[in-house]
């Protein structure tokens, strides 16, 4: 058994409509259950040290939220979290060692403080869990900078002095300076533009390589993903639908989701697109559908697709997927 | 050759602030024809969007079109009036914006808002509107589009909501549609749907359509020919196959380069050092050549266009040669 530095068992988040208390009360006496959205359900996963895993999915597929609890910033509803074999729980309660998990965003200026100087939104978290004296901080700073590719006068600046790509490097140093043995990125490079997503997207590799980090990379474009990740998991309405090695799942693909997905995105190409779409939308997470939840836009959906939820299926070693009626291709 | 349905001459639309003149769009031409789609690509700040912005007559204080013409079969649009521009948006130039949320009223059924559109151009029985909305909205590919007239914009989800917008837009039968980054907030599944949708629409209608976008992905899928810009300059122009095929301009090969599925998997990807020019501080020469690997003394002076095909036109002294 390979060494495993994260383990994710049978996580599940659910969040309830209607936090208004008379809306409740009502509820409560009418005898009707409150509306449940299952954000995340049944996620088992394991990463090794230094590799990254990718998670993809459209919007409303519980990516950012797997991503939160596995952060440690978001309660969850059930399962299991494992750090080097140690309970979640323990670990998150020893405030330094919970820094070994760090999140960058993605949008960097609703994540850094606008009022700190980038000296002090870098510096702070280390000062104050003595990770470095006070007065080495300087030197501190200036060297994350520099290895993020700023200068050093930026830790004099506030973070609305900065370009969009600029602050995202300010984000990823914060994150690095409490040495993080885990890096997850919650769609860190969506909002820069081509030539910025491209520096942004080398530093990760540079970090990755030169700290042997450990990375969750979440992100809705396919061609980021594939660029960057060793092995990807795709998530539909909460669930895990595919996990396998990056080339494995690019070259082919076994979930009909999957391949709908690789279909759809978007390529360089002189041919224009003959095909024709994937019809439908995702449904709403308050009212999934039974069975398997792709069976309504699913081109190979059986009778037994709507009744029965099928379990996570091992077609090749380490190729996992979640589908009745699926073949390799 | 078909004469053109949109000619813009050297439009220049630039921005009187305090710190000083802000050039968005600078000597800018092109034309586009009936049933085309012209994309223009771009990263912030290249001037993309406040070209289609020029075009609809929408630039405000402290912004300006200082010079220029932009012509509609052959009619000027720069010299129109605001009361007389107001009869070219919606009913003949329509616009479809980036965010949904933003263009479509959130207190207004869809129905409602789709009415005032005609409304405020013809005089038209309900009944005729109805049926005009009706089939506006399943041409864009809205199941059931009855029963959407009567949804307000928060029941619909996104996907929804940008094709109520671009329906909208179809309603008055425009000779041209210019898009700003529509597909953009959208799911990759939804976004082909709608450029499919899009697509045929543009086939069937003989529209012309500018797609404004930072996805050179998109656009190579999308268009017939693709405009190039950089800090308000065109840097390169030529159909499709011409800019992604046989890019000869130093910046839109680098922008290619940089685009992750064009790169091996787990190599690092070419990027373009350095950050764009202010466009305060822009001077004569060409805007990339501070960036540019080819740039020489004359770059920063001066830049003129070379016609290598009859569309196939680059702003370079240096282009590759192949």
């Amino acid at each position: 058994m390979q060494q495993t530095i994260l383990e994710v068992q049978d996580l599940s988040r659910s969040f309830r409509s209607g936090r208004d208390p008379l809306r409740r009360l009502a509820d409560w006496l009418s005898g009707i259950e409150p509306p449940v959205v299952r954000a995340v359900e049944n996620v088992t996963l394991s990463i090794s040290p230094g590799e990254t895993l990718g998670v993809v999915g459209e919007s409303g597929c519980g990516k950012s939220t797997l991503a939160r609890m596995i952060a440690g910033i978001l309660p969850i509803s059930s399962g299991r979290m494992r750090f080097r074999g140690e309970p979640y729980e323990s670990l998150l309660s020893r405030k330094r060692d919970a820094l070994k998990i760090q999140m960058v965003f993605q949008d960097p200026l609703s994540s850094l403080n606008p009022r700190l100087k980038v000296r002090d939104i870098i510096g702070e978290a280390a000062v104050v869990h003595g990770i470095v004296p006070r007065s080495k901080i300087r030197d501190y700073v200036a060297d994350l900078l520099a290895r993020v590719g700023l200068p050093p006068e930026a830790a004099g600046r506030y973070p609305h002095q900065f370009s969009g790509g600029q602050r995202q490097r300010v984000g990823i140093a914060r994150a690095l300076a409490v040495n993080p043995e885990i890096l997850i990125c919650d769609e860190a490079v969506a909002a820069l533009d081509v030539s910025v997503q491209a520096q942004v997207i080398n530093l990760f590799m540079d970090i990755k390589r030169d700290r042997g980090l450990t990375m969750v990379f979440i992100s809705h474009d396919l061609g980021v993903i594939r660029h960057l990740c060793d092995r990807v998991a795709v998530m539909y309405l909460g669930r895990v639908v595919e996990l396998a090695k990056t080339e494995d799942l690019f070259a082919a693909p076994t979930h009909p989701y999957t391949r709908m997905l690789l279909e759809g995105m978007p390529r360089i190409s002189l041919k224009r697109r003959e095909f024709l779409p994937i019809q439908g939308e995702i449904p709403s997470p308050l009212a999934p559908p039974s069975g398997c939840h792709f069976h309504p836009r699913c081109p190979i959906a059986t009778q037994q697709c709507r009744q029965v939820r099928p379990e996570l299926r091992e077609m090749a070693p380490g190729h996992v997927h979640r589908c009745l009626n699926a073949v390799a291709s | 050759m078909t004469e053109a349905l949109l000619d813009v001459e050297k439009l220049n639309t630039w921005f009187y602030t305090r710190k000083g003149i802000v050039k968005s769009v600078r000597d800018v031409s092109f034309d586009l024809r009936r049933g085309e789609v012209l994309g223009i690509v771009g990263e912030s700040g290249s001037g993309k969007s406040v070209t289609g912005m020029s075009i609809m007559g929408q630039i405000d204080e402290p912004g300006r079109i200082v010079s220029g013409s932009i012509k509609l079969a052959g009619e000027e649009l720069t010299t129109l009036s605001f009361t007389q521009m107001r009869h070219y948006r919606g009913k003949r130039i329509a616009m479809v914006f980036q965010n949904p949320l933003m263009t479509l009223n959130p207190v207004m059924r869809i129905r409602d808002q789709m009415f005032e559109a005609i409304g405020e151009h013809e005089n038209v029985a309900r009944k005729e509107i109805h049926r005009r909305c009706v089939d506006a909205l399943s041409a864009v590919g809205i199941p059931s589009p009855e029963e959407r007239l009567n949804a307000y914009p928060h029941e619909l989800s996104g996907g929804m909501r940008q094709r109520v917008v671009i329906a909208t837009a179809l309603l008055l039968g425009p000779d041209m549609i210019i898009a700003d980054e529509p597909t953009t907030a959208l799911d990759v599944t939804i976004q082909a749907q709608i450029i499919y949708q899009i697509r045929r629409q543009i086939d069937q209608r003989g529209l012309g359509m500018i797609w404004i976008s930072h996805d050179l992905s998109t656009l190579s899928e999308l268009a017939d020919r693709i405009m190039v810009m950089y800090a308000g300059a065109t840097m390169e122009i030529g159909t499709t196959e011409e800019i992604i095929g046989l890019a000869r301009h130093p910046y839109t090969r680098r922008l290619l380069e940089s685009v992750p599925s064009r790169n091996k998997p787990g190599e690092k990807l070419q990027q373009i050092p350095g950050n764009m020019p202010s466009l305060l501080s822009l001077g004569q020469g060409c805007p990339f050549a501070s960036r540019c690997e080819r740039a020489t003394a004359i770059c920063n002076e001066t830049v003129a266009p070379t016609q290598l095909s009859d569309t196939h036109r680059i702003w370079c002294n240096h282009p590759f040669e192949d």
